[in-house]
C-alpha cells in the first residue's frame, strides 16, 4: 500500500477521540526552551490539539520510534502524530536535522508535516527548510492564528500522495492584526509564490481572539 | 461597582507597562490564553522565566568574567536563548537589550557586552517588580473577562 493511501486511510479516521467525541490533531512539539515549550503547549490546547512536547530532536525521534531501535513502520500505530512542530535552534540536532530526518523516512513518517519555529527571518535558513520539507516557517514569538491556520490546513487533509508541494508561504502573508512585531520583508513577498494549496486566511483567523475552537 | 475600581486599577497598570515600552503585544498574546481553567497563566509562564533564565544569567555573568578573552560565540549563543524566553514573554525592553548585547558580540566589543548586560540585568530586574505588583493587582481584583489590549 503506498504511504500516502495508508495517510489519507489515517488522517481522518486515526484522529484521536477527545473526551467530546471531536477529533483531535495529534501534534508534536519540540524546542529546548521551558518557556516556550510551555507556551506552545498552551497554544495548541486552547486549539483543542492532543499536545506531546519534548525538548530535543532526539527525543522527538525517540517518541516517534526513529530513533534506530528497530521498530517496523507497523509502529506508526502506535503513536499517531498529525504534525510536528520543530524549534529550530536547538543545540545538538538542529530543528532542519530533525526535518531531513524525519523526511528520509522511507515510510508513513515522511508524510507528517513538519513546521519549523524560529526566532530569526532568515530568508536562506526559511529556503532551506521549505526546500526540504517543511510545511511552513513560523517566526517566534508563535501565535494563536498561527496554530489556527495550521490545525484548519491539517484538518482539511491536504497531504495528497506524492504531491510535491512547495509550500512557499511567507509568515508575512499572516495577516494578523500586528504587523509591527513581525516585520514584513518586502522582498521575501515578491520572490515567493503564494502557494494554492493552502487557503488564505479566513476572517475567523482575525476574530479567533476570544473563541475556543 | 465596587469590583471595577480594582479592574480599572489594574487596566491602568498595565497601560503603563505599555507605554514605558517594558511590554509587546505578546504579552497580550499570552493572557489570550488563559482561561477559567488556567486563569493565572501569564503569571505562570512569567514566573517560569525569571526561573528558567536565572540560570542562562549566571551563565552570561560568569562567561564575561573572562574580561580579556571574552568567548563571543558562546556568549551569543547564551544570549541567543535569553533573547527567545524574553521574548516569549513581551519583555520588550529586555528583549531590546539583548539585541544590542549579540551586536557587540558580533562586533567582538567587550566593553559593550558588559556595559549592556548591566543595562539588562537592571531591567530585567526592574520588570520583576513591576509584573509582580501587577499580577498581585489583577488577582485581587478578580478574573478579567478578556485581555484587553491597551491604547
Amino acid at each position: 500500500m503506498a504511504g500516502g493511501e495508508v495517510l489519507r486511510q489515517n488522517l481522518p479516521e486515526k484522529l484521536e477521540e477527545s473526551p467530546s467525541g471531536a477529533n483531535e490533531l495529534h501534534v508534536l512539539a519540540v524546542d529546548d526552551s521551558l518557556v516556550d515549550r510551555k507556551v506552545i503547549e498552551r497554544l495548541l490546547k486552547i486549539s483543542s490539539c492532543k499536545v506531546t512536547v519534548v525538548e530535543s530532536g532526539t527525543r522527538a525521534l525517540q517518541y516517534l520510534g526513529l530513533d534506530g531501535d528497530k521498530k517496523s513502520s507497523i509502529g506508526f500505530d502506535s503513536v499517531k502524530v498529525n504534525l510536528i512542530m520543530t524549534d529550530y535552534s536547538m543545540p545538538g540536532m538542529t530543528g532542519y536535522d530533525l526535518l531531513k530526518k524525519i523526511k528520509q523516512e522511507s515510510s508513513v513518517f515522511r508524510e507528517i508535516p513538519v513546521v519549523i519555529m524560529s526566532s530569526e527571518n532568515i530568508l536562506t535558513r526559511i529556503d532551506r527548510c521549505l526546500e526540504e520539507g517543511a510545511e511552513d516557517f513560523l517566526l517566534k514569538p508563535v501565535k494563536l492564528s498561527d496554530v489556527r491556520r495550521l490545525k484548519d490546513f491539517i484538518m482539511k487533509g491536504e497531504v495528497k500522495e506524492g504531491e510535491k508541494r512547495c509550500c512557499k508561504r511567507s509568515r508575512s502573508e499572516d495577516c494578523s492584526p500586528s504587523p509591527m512585531t513581525h516585520p514584513c520583508d518586502s522582498s521575501l513577498l515578491s520572490s515567493l509564490s503564494s502557494s494554492s494549496v493552502l487557503s488564505p486566511l479566513s476572517p475567523s483567523t482575525l476574530s479567533s481572539k476570544k473563541s475556543r475552537l | 461597582m465596587e469590583r471595577s475600581q480594582p479592574r480599572r486599577q489594574v487596566a491602568a497598570m498595565k497601560q503603563s507597562l505599555f507605554d514605558q515600552g517594558l511590554l509587546d503585544e505578546q504579552f497580550i498574546q499570552l493572557e489570550e490564553l488563559s482561561d477559567d481553567a488556567n486563569p493565572n497563566f501569564v503569571e505562570e509562564i512569567v514566573t517560569l522565566y525569571y526561573r528558567d533564565s536565572s540560570r542562562l544569567i549566571s551563565s552570561i555573568e560568569q562567561a564575561l568574567k573572562e574580561r580579556h578573552t571574552l568567548d563571543f560565540n558562546k556568549l551569543d549563543t547564551l544570549m541567543h536563548q535569553f533573547k527567545g524566553s524574553s521574548s516569549s514573554i513581551g519583555a520588550k525592553k529586555v528583549k531590546a537589550e539583548c539585541t544590542l548585547f549579540r551586536e557587540y558580540c558580533r562586533t567582538g566589543n567587550a566593553e559593550g557586552c558588559m556595559k549592556t548586560f548591566q543595562q539588562l540585568k537592571k531591567e530585567y530586574a526592574s520588570l520583576r517588580k513591576k509584573l509582580e505588583a501587577y499580577f498581585q493587582l489583577a488577582r485581587q481584583a478578580g478574573p478579567m473577562e478578556t485581555a484587553c489590549r491597551p491604547k
